[in-house]
């Protein structure tokens, strides 16, 4: 808030501050930035990846076959804010379908293959030049749905970026460029000015911030001189309220590198420092690339997406170096054709700046929203890596670091794999600029080290949430298990509960016959004598089973005098049927304990386990056997 | 005489405390073994059973009871450190009689000739399979541990385990094994090669 004061009055100077460590690499914007951004043909065929941003993938739209114009969507606006990709030109979808990515793992992924039909007509555009009649959540959704991405560096989604910031007091646009080589966002400031500035307006209007600080390193001195003209004619028009509303500023920031890191433009610009783990926003601040403020203008104002970019294609293997204005999707191959691209032997071409870029594995990966330049350097101008000799602890490499981190700590804990001490000597903060790498006398890829480190602490901590559900998914089964196993049991209990009180009608059915008939004196001695007691229930049981026997034969015979005549045949009949019924029942309980078995020990290995579970087994068959005996 | 009120007091202390101990030891009292809870925490819950127990909670109680540490493939040497970290063991190497570590995998049912014998669901330790009776089953492999064990009961031999495939976000910038081709090589042959090494 205080810094704001400091800078109201449009023409007060601001008071700059610096962030430690940083290093000046030979520039080599030069020539580069020297030619106006130019335009090369279209390319025959274009490869547009469906994720070239941060946020989840989004999802296909069209078919293979269909004929699309340009700026059309090929792809819905995802969930969780993933963007949709649109048509670079009107041509047809020939292929959808994994391929290549612009990433330096050189692995593919989900894209679509465009035919170019070289007419380049434009589909449907929705312009929304009266933005400040709509509610902040219908332009939100407008540059949501066009694609817009910060060109500056990670991708994040711009809508994202601004619907999550909040009482926002001071709005960066990035213009430092501070990576040796780079040039687009130069060019672009030198010629579309007018149009970053309006841009950047849009995104005051959205955070209602109070200030609008558009910062370029002082090695830029042209764009410089185009930002406050366009400044200056922007602030004419405003109206009275609207130039005591906020403050609108070029502010010229000294050269370093990294100068243009967000957390390091925000230290120069406020002398405040993010808070680790936290974002600008936590302390006021939004930043935003002067490509983004460009693309918001063209999304809002001419309602077209994010179709293109300027991208600098330099290095002493290309014969003329420019910058130019190549569609998302143009193959890297197809855009080097273009500017005398003489290959050396194993020329390296890398996607990015010498200091932060990744070298390609081929040129058939087509330009994403990211890529802000194409460099080929021959072998002289950039040597490869050196051999990585040992560390000779001479602390140049924190010197430079612009985090404040100790790089040489952090090396050893790399190779250590203490990750423990990694995330106690704040890895997560470091920016990955390769300030520490550019200065280490023993050539030691640090930034690489550190990458790694970041990638398996990324990956353990996936592991640990993945090994939470597995293990929820397990216990949730085993109680399932567990209460199935009640279900069953209590069946079963059920099941005997019936068994026994039909024989016991049974038995009272045989009872009142043989009561009918003579043995009437068995019954009343029975309490009186136990083994009395005994013998007169065997021979009732005996005389039980001779009348369902009876009843059985005769039910199957229909006639009394089979038996009568043969009941040795009906006998052996009946035995073989018990015998029948018996080996039934077995395997029927061998199945039962083999599927109880089979989810909890499947293999011969687990001995153990598989003898405690067979003698349970056992020991269940026991009970059963025991069960249906008595 | 100073000394008897001396030892009085000390007594008096001793019993104060004493006391004090009982009750809290009491009061206090920690339901099941919190120990075993940690080295849940550690073990990769792939449920696989190649430890010997059903499951990894069961092994966790058994390494409390005083069992190897050593029995965990899916863990691996990574595990076994943690372990023996927190326990105070010594590290050993893991035991070969429990399988050897191996990259991670996830089931996939080649889905065409799954017959539904709904065996591959009993098997599933995570219940990552669905499919009814009859009907096709399929693996929902962010679910899947890579465990093995619906690859024994299938009866038509339909499960595959297949390594994890990599993708760009889950890269841990591995740069050796990027497949390098020669960008000289790939100018030459320009723009008619349509597509590159997929």
């Amino acid at each position: 808030m205080s810094q704001v004061q400091k800078y109201n009055g449009q023409d007060a100077d601001i008071q700059l501050w610096t962030f430690p460590g940083g290093i000046h690499p030979p520039e080599r914007k030069a020539p580069a930035n020297q030619e106006p951004i130019r335009r090369f043909p279209l390319a025959d065929e274009f490869i547009i990846p469906l994720r070239q941003h941060i946020g989840a993938l989004s999802e296909v739209q069209v078919s293979v076959g269909d004929h699309v114009r340009k700026g059309d969507l090929l792809s819905a606006p995802g969930i969780e804010h993933g963007l949709p990709v649109h048509a670079p030109t009107s041509g047809e979808i020939i292929e959808i379908g994994e391929f290549p990515l612009n990433h330096p793992s050189g692995l593919s992924g989900p894209g679509i293959r465009l035919r170019s039909d070289h007419e380049d007509t434009w589909g449907q555009r929705h312009p929304l030049p009266d933005y400040r009649n709509q509610s902040h959540l219908t332009v939100l959704e407008h540059l949501q749905r066009m694609g817009i991405a910060g060109l500056g560096g990670a991708g994040f989604p711009t809508a994202r970026k601004v619907a999550g910031a909040r009482g926002i007091d001071c709005l960066i646009i990035n213009g430092a460029e501070c990576e040796p080589y780079i040039a687009a966002d130069d060019r672009l400031m030198r010629e579309h000015a007018a149009e970053i500035v309006r841009g950047s307006l849009i995104l005051q209007w959205m955070t209602h911030a109070s200030s609008i600080l558009i910062a370029i390193e002082d090695n830029k001195p042209e764009a410089i001189a185009a930002m406050r003209e366009a400044v200056a004619q922007t602030r004419e028009q405003l109206s009275a309220e609207q130039q005591s509303d906020f403050v609108l500023k070029v502010v010229v920031i000294p050269t370093k590198y990294p100068s243009g890191g967000e957390r390091q433009l925000i230290q120069i610009l406020t002398g405040k420092q993010v808070p680790a783990h936290g974002l600008p926003a936590d302390i006021g601040i939004l930043m935003h690339n002067t490509g983004t403020a460009w693309a918001i203008c063209r999304a809002i104002e001419h309602g077209e997406p994010l179709l293109e970019r300027v991208v600098t294609l330099t290095g002493e293997s290309i014969g003329s170096p420019c910058t130019a204005w190549v569609p998302l999707g143009t193959p890297v191959q197809h855009v080097l054709a273009h500017v005398d691209f003489t290959p050396e032997a194993q020329q390296r071409v890398i996607i990015g700046g010498p200091m932060m870029g990744f070298t390609l594995p081929h040129l058939q990966v087509p330009v994403i929203k990211t890529t802000n330049c194409i460099l080929a350097p021959t072998r002289k101008e950039l040597p490869p890596a050196g051999q990585e000799m040992p560390c000779i602890r001479c602390g140049a490499c924190a010197d430079v670091c612009p985090a404040s981190l100790l790089p040489q700590q952090l090396y050893w804990l790399a190779n250590a794999q203490d990750y423990d001490g990694l995330k106690a000597h704040h890895l997560a903060d470091c920016i990955e600029c390769g300030a520490c790498a550019y200065v280490c006398p023993s050539e030691i890829p640090l930034v690489q080290y550190y990458r790694q480190a970041k990638a398996e602490m990324r990956e353990q901590a996936i592991e640990h949430h993945k090994a939470e559900i597995a293990r929820q998914r397990f216990e949730a089964r085993q109680a399932r298990l567990e209460r199935e196993k009640e279900e069953r049991l209590e069946r079963h209990a059920q099941a005997a509960k019936a068994r026994e009180e039909a024989l016991a009608a049974r038995k009272q059915q045989a009872e009142q016959r043989s009561a009918s008939g003579t043995t009437d004196d068995a019954m009343p001695d029975a309490n009186s004598d136990p083994v009395a007691s005994a013998v007169a229930r065997a021979k009732a049981r005996k005389a039980e089973r001779e009348a369902a026997r009876n009843e059985e034969s005769s039910a199957v015979t229909g006639t009394d005098t089979v038996q009568a005549q043969d009941p040795k045949k009906a006998a052996v009949a009946a035995a073989v049927a018990r015998a029948k019924a018996r080996k039934e029942a077995q395997a029927a309980a061998q199945k039962d304990t083999e599927t109880n078995t089979e989810a909890s020990t499947p293999e011969d290995k687990k001995k153990a386990a598989v003898a405690a579970a067979v003698a349970r087994a056992k020991a269940r068959k026991a009970a059963k056997q025991k069960d249906e005996d008595s | 005489m100073s000394w008897v009120l001396g030892i009085i007091a000390l007594s008096v202390l001793a019993l104060v405390a004493g006391l004090i101990l009982g009750f809290a030891a009491i009061r206090f009292r920690v339901e099941g073994d919190p120990i075993v809870e940690q080295i849940d925490q550690i073990l990769p819950q792939t449920q696989c059973g190649q430890c010997g127990y059903p499951g990894c909670r069961p092994y966790a109680q058994a390494i409390a009871d005083g069992d190897e540490i050593n029995k965990c493939p899916p863990g691996g040497q990574a595990t076994i450190d943690r372990l023996a970290d927190l326990l105070g063991r010594e590290a050993k190497p893991l035991d070969a009689a429990h399988g050897a570590e191996d990259v991670k995998k996830v089931a996939v049912i080649r889905e065409d000739e799954c017959i539904g014998c709904t065996k591959c669901i009993q098997a599933c330790p995570v219940d990552a399979i669905i499919g009814a009776t009859r009907q096709m089953h399929t693996v929902i492999a962010d679910e899947c541990t890579g465990c093995d064990l619906c690859v024994e009961p299938c009866p038509v031999d339909c499960i595959d385990m297949l390594p994890l495939p990599t993708k760009p976000e889950r890269w841990t910038w591995n740069l050796e094994q990027i497949p390098v081709q020669n960008i000289t090589d790939a100018a030459a042959t320009t723009e008619t090669s349509e597509r590159g090494p997929a």
